[in-house]
């Protein structure tokens, strides 16, 4: 039993864009994961709900013609996990979003719900981050894409509108080809946990298996929104993989991270796991890359 | 033989078909629900309220204030209750508060006839509030000039107690030649329950009678304060308790009954409905309690432990539950786990402050004294050089001990064979050798921890049980305990124990789960592991005496003496080893005799005068990710002397049980308050009790010494297998990496900063 005054079941896209503009009260729910709990703790008490839960267009993986990835952003955490296409082609997305919550958090919470939270600790922001993922959000009376690294403006903030629904998030073969990633989510427990920190890279190797093409780093609550580290990054594009190097990325991306203390972690220990992470993160992405040192 | 067998749990297909009724199963569809206004700060006074909005939102009932209650102060621990007054538990709250003492007070309740209504009147109840500094710590509440929680007790310290034990002086032990003395502050943080069921109860009225249905582990307590809360005689309430789901103590206290019972008297007996929500049940009713001690310790150069002093600040949080008993539990098995050749000084204090209020949680203040204890005593051991299994061999407390005290007694000793047992398991002298001076970012270590527990509570309290079975037309028997069924299987040995002292098969035995204080028989319920030993010698005594009526009437109908005769299995049995006559035979026609008609039943009540000490330990293998500051369990082996064991998988899984909330809490679990004592996280995310996932394979072993002062040679085991397993991987953490961490639990934050301050962080690590 929920304080919600209205759930309007939104029979497709186009009903669901009209419903959110008739009633300026109202706000999108999908899976329900983040949006009940604070109807739950009275923050949303009483709120007026459009529900855009499996919509068939919104929902599901395909490939286009020109190998970009589309994922509707009502696609489950745990399908977007089980799908062949983001198992073939970017298999390290699938595992991030395989870290969130347990089980039934994963069969009921979205993708796109959890990007429009707009939480740091979000699990798939950082790899979508790394991919240069792009958004779609489409109101009754417009459409616009965003790309994900311009979607977060502050905590629980993004510029999505509160009559836009952010429908499909893309992927470009140039961001995921020949790459290899790795999202490692430090949390206080192995489950049913929110991210202390995430970190997600993605590297490239050179055909000489040794010099990086491209690295990509992002972090979940490294600051108060969801943030790729470029200075990080341009460190390594050209450079020889070596210790010494994810040394120097490592403490790169901890500098120019803004982690907060809180009372769930001190700023000191996430700087700690920035560094820590990172290494990690590269190592086991480029080892899957097939990269060598 | 049904004592001693694995039988499955009784009531296992009911819960698992989800056809036994819990308290929210039994809840009338007409009940009205309350929802509990709590204060929106820690410490303060309610000056008034403005309930208009409140009163207008469709669908509320009434709403009552702190200024509507009776003007009564009771108190909520689970104990016995005393007839001796200075026994007598602390009377410090009423029904609803206008001293606010705790974060969550309640203030004010609104009833409802729904939840949604309720609580959106509940959200809109103004209350005008003078609020004043809220006391985090003991010392806080101790300091002079600190607001005053109570005025019963200025200067908020609740009790302060203090023992010398020894000839000599802790300073003429020290000044030994060559003795090594450590020293040091140590803490453990306030601790949740996490009962799967959340505390929830129901009142209604027919007649005078109040009916309060509730999730307790104590209904016969429950009954006692609910009549104290009201001020009416105690036989006008009638405490139902169906299954349950969990109270781990936190239903050893009484909680929402007694607001429950009172609303229905202010609502012409319609039934009221009281069930908090998780974080109610986190932030607003009990805790285990946190702990600071200042302790020392000095042994001589050959590894002998010489003296101690102990200093505990207990914080009460704001209303006195159990109060001291958990500290004074805390400091005994500080002294009854070693022996102190030349002195022990202790002493311990309980504090009020504005933290949420402390009660009884499982172990009942020993998980906090074997942290010190056994944190302490590996310190010592790591200072002398020595293994610290063979420290504790040469100290530690041997059979034959007798509390100096109280005089509890071990009247059967298993520690030495446990320490060999888990010694064996863990593989300790090769572990020890092997995880010496590692280098590199993963570390291991093994470590471990004893402790001793009593059985019961005799005879700081009363003990008593009482147990009631009846004979029917078929030969089975009903059984009907005052003791409680709480989810650890007390139906299940109570009916191994009937079949058992009577001679039926288990299957003959019926038991009911609930109880109701208008019927059962009397028992003050389930805690201090007291259940199998103290209401298991009245479900013996009454097994037997019921033996005796069935063999007196076989006899009458045989013409014969009953002397000789005996019942194995459903069968009455002659000295030739021949059947007679069988247990049906004797329920038929005692029921339906034209001649003798006797309705064969039996109620004995057991006074108990007798305790013992249960004892164990866990042996723990770690590995240390210094560079994440993560703990990862490989193994973890509890080893129990807890006398015979009655149902040997029961007890298994009680060990598994403990296990878990011991390893929640060394790594990982502790509430969180700021500054003003608000809990920060008072719900199942942010309070972070294991997973499945974080889980290792969980060991349990027994030693198996009959106690004879037990029923069935058994002794206290519900409790004890929460107790070791913190000071176990703290000490194979002080093993692995040389790192001493005084305080729980060890999260990877506190662990990064003690290795960086150790300086096992490379500079590569360095930010």
């Amino acid at each position: 039993m929920f304080d919600i005054k209205r759930l309007y079941p939104a029979k497709d896209l186009n009903d669901a864009l009209c419903a959110l503009a008739d009633d300026p009260e109202s706000m999108v729910i999908a899976g329900g994961t983040d949006v009940l709990i604070r109807v739950r703790e009275g923050k949303a008490a009483g709120a007026s709900l459009v529900s855009i839960h499996e919509l068939p267009e919104l929902t599901g993986v395909r490939m286009e013609a020109d190998g970009s990835i589309v994922i509707g952003a009502c696609t489950s955490f745990a399908r977007i996990t089980a799908d062949p296409i983001i198992e073939e082609f970017v298999p390290y997305l699938g595992e991030a979003v395989d870290q969130v919550g347990g089980p039934q958090t994963r069969e009921a919470g979205t993708i796109g719900g959890n990007l429009c939270n707009g939480a740091t600790s979000a699990d798939s922001a950082p790899m979508l981050l790394a991919l240069n993922a792009e958004l779609t959000l489409q109101s009754a009376a417009s459409k616009r894409v965003v790309p994900v690294t311009a979607f977060h403006t502050g905590p629980g903030r993004t510029v999505r509108n509160r009559d836009e629904i952010l429908t499909e998030i893309r992927i470009f073969p140039a961001d995921f080809q020949g790459f290899g990633g790795q999202y490692i989510k430090y949390g206080k427990r192995a489950a049913m946990e929110i991210a202390t920190l995430g970190c997600a890279a993605l590297v490239k190797p050179a055909t000489d298996q040794r010099t990086v093409a491209d690295l990509r780093l992002a972090y979940g609550v490294a600051a108060p929104t969801p943030i790729r580290c470029t200075e990080a990054e341009t460190l390594a594009h050209g450079e020889v993989l070596t210790d010494a190097l994810l040394g120097e990325i490592a403490r790169t991306a901890a500098a120019h991270a803004s982690p907060r203390s809180s009372w769930r972690a001190s700023r000191e220990f996430r700087l700690q796991l920035i560094t820590e992470l990172a290494r990690r993160a590269i190592r086991s992405a480029w080892t899957r890359a097939g990269g060598v040192f | 033989m049904a004592v001693g067998q694995s039988i499955p749990r009784v009531d296992a297909f009911a819960k698992v078909t989800g056809e036994a009724k819990y308290t929210a199963d039994l809840v009338p569809a007409n009940a009205y629900v309350a929802k509990i206004v709590r204060a929106p700060v820690a410490s303060g006074w309610v000056r008034g309220f403005d309930l208009t909005e409140a009163q207008a939102v469709p669908g509320v009932v009434r709403i009552f204030t702190c200024f509507d209650v009776p003007d009564i102060q009771f108190p909520t621990a689970g104990h016995p209750w005393s007839t001796v007054p200075s026994h007598q538990d602390i009377c410090d709250r009423k029904l609803l508060n206008a001293h606010i003492r705790v974060w969550g007070d309640e203030i004010a309740v609104v009833v409802a006839r729904d939840r949604i209504s309720a609580e959106r009147a509940a959200r809109l109840v103004k209350a005008d509030i003078e609020v004043l500094p809220a006391l985090s710590t003991p010392d806080e509440a101790m300091a002079p000039g600190a607001p005053c929680l109570h005025e019963e007790k200025p200067g908020n310290v609740v009790v302060h107690s203090q023992f010398h034990l020894g000839d000599g002086t802790f300073d003429e032990a020290a000044a030994t030649p060559g003795a090594v003395v450590v020293s040091g502050h140590y803490s453990v943080p306030a601790v949740q329950h996490c009962h799967m069921e959340p505390v929830h109860s129901f009142a209604y009225m027919e007649g005078q009678k109040i009916t309060v249905v509730s999730s307790t582990q104590i209904p016969h307590i429950v009954r006692r304060v609910c009549g104290q809360a009201l001020g009416i005689p105690w036989s006008r309430v009638r405490v139902i308790k169906p299954y349950m789901g969990g109270g781990f103590g936190n239903k050893q206290d009484v909680l929402v009954e007694p607001l429950a019972a009172w609303l229905t008297t202010q609502l012409g007996g319609h039934a009221v409905n009281i069930e908090l929500s998780r974080e109610e049940v986190l932030g607003c009713t009990r805790t285990r309690h946190a702990f600071d001690w200042d302790v020392q310790a000095v042994a001589s150069p050959d590894g002998t432990l010489l003296a101690r002093t102990y200093c505990a600040k207990s914080n009460q949080g704001g209303y006195a539950s159990h109060g001291h008993a958990i500290a004074a539990n805390a400091a005994n098995v500080f002294k009854q786990c070693y022996r102190d050749r030349v002195s022990l000084d202790s002493e311990s204090y309980t504090v009020y402050t504005n933290r949420p209020t402390a009660g009884a949680m499982r172990g009942y203040g020993i998980p906090q004294g074997c942290f010190i204890t056994e944190a302490l005593t590996d310190d010592l051991a790591y200072a002398l050089g020595m293994d610290p299994l063979e420290f504790r061999l040469k100290n530690c407390v041997q059979a034959g001990y007798v509390d100096p005290h109280n005089g509890i007694t071990m009247h059967a000793y298993g520690l030495d064979q446990v320490l060999e047992k888990g010694r064996a398991a863990i593989d300790w002298d090769a572990k020890r050798r092997l995880y010496q001076n590692q280098t590199g970012d993963r570390r291991r270590g093994v470590g471990m921890a004893l402790f001793t527990y009593k059985s019961n509570v005799y005879p700081i309290s009363l003990e008593t049980a009482s147990c009631r079975m009846m004979l029917h037309e078929d030969g089975r028997v009903t059984v009907q305990m005052g003791a409680t069924e709480i989810g650890q299987g007390a139906d299940t040995v109570f009916t191994q124990m009937a079949a058992e002292s009577i001679g039926l098969p288990v299957d003959a035995i019926d038991i009911q789960s609930v109880q109701d204080t208008d019927v059962s028989p009397f028992d003050t319920g389930a805690y201090a592991s007291r259940q199998t030993y103290v209401s298991g010698m009245a479900c013996k005594m009454t097994g037997e005496s019921l033996r005796g009526k069935i063999l007196d009437y076989a006899a009458g109908m045989l013409e014969r003496s009953a002397e000789g005769l005996t019942i194995t299995d459903g069968q009455i049995v002659d000295e030739t080893g021949q059947t007679v006559l069988t247990v049906a035979d004797v329920g038929m026609e005692s029921c339906y005799s034209l001649t003798n008609s006797r309705h064969l039943t039996a109620e004995e009540t057991y006074h108990c005068e007798q305790n013992t000490f249960a004892t164990g330990a866990c042996f723990a293998e770690i590995e240390v990710d210094l560079a994440l500051g993560q703990i990862h369990v490989l193994r973890l082996v509890n080893v129990h002397d807890s006398g015979r064991l009655i149902n040997p998988k029961l007890a298994e899984a009680q060990v598994h049980g403990g296990m878990s909330m011991g390893l929640g809490y060394a790594l990982s679990e502790e509430m969180l308050f700021d500054d003003a004592c608000k809990p920060l996280n008072a719900n199942l995310l942010d309070y972070k009790i294991p997973t499945a996932m974080d889980t290792p394979k969980l060991e349990a072993l027994f030693v198996e010494v009959d106690d004879p002062t037990g029923p069935y040679g058994n002794k206290a085991l519900g409790e004890p297998p929460a107790i070791p397993v913190a000071p176990a991987i703290r000490n194979a953490l002080l093993h692995a990496t040389g790192v001493s961490v005084h305080s729980l639990p060890l999260t990877p934050q506190k662990l990064i900063e003690h290795f960086r301050a150790a300086g096992l962080l490379g500079g590569e690590d360095h930010v």
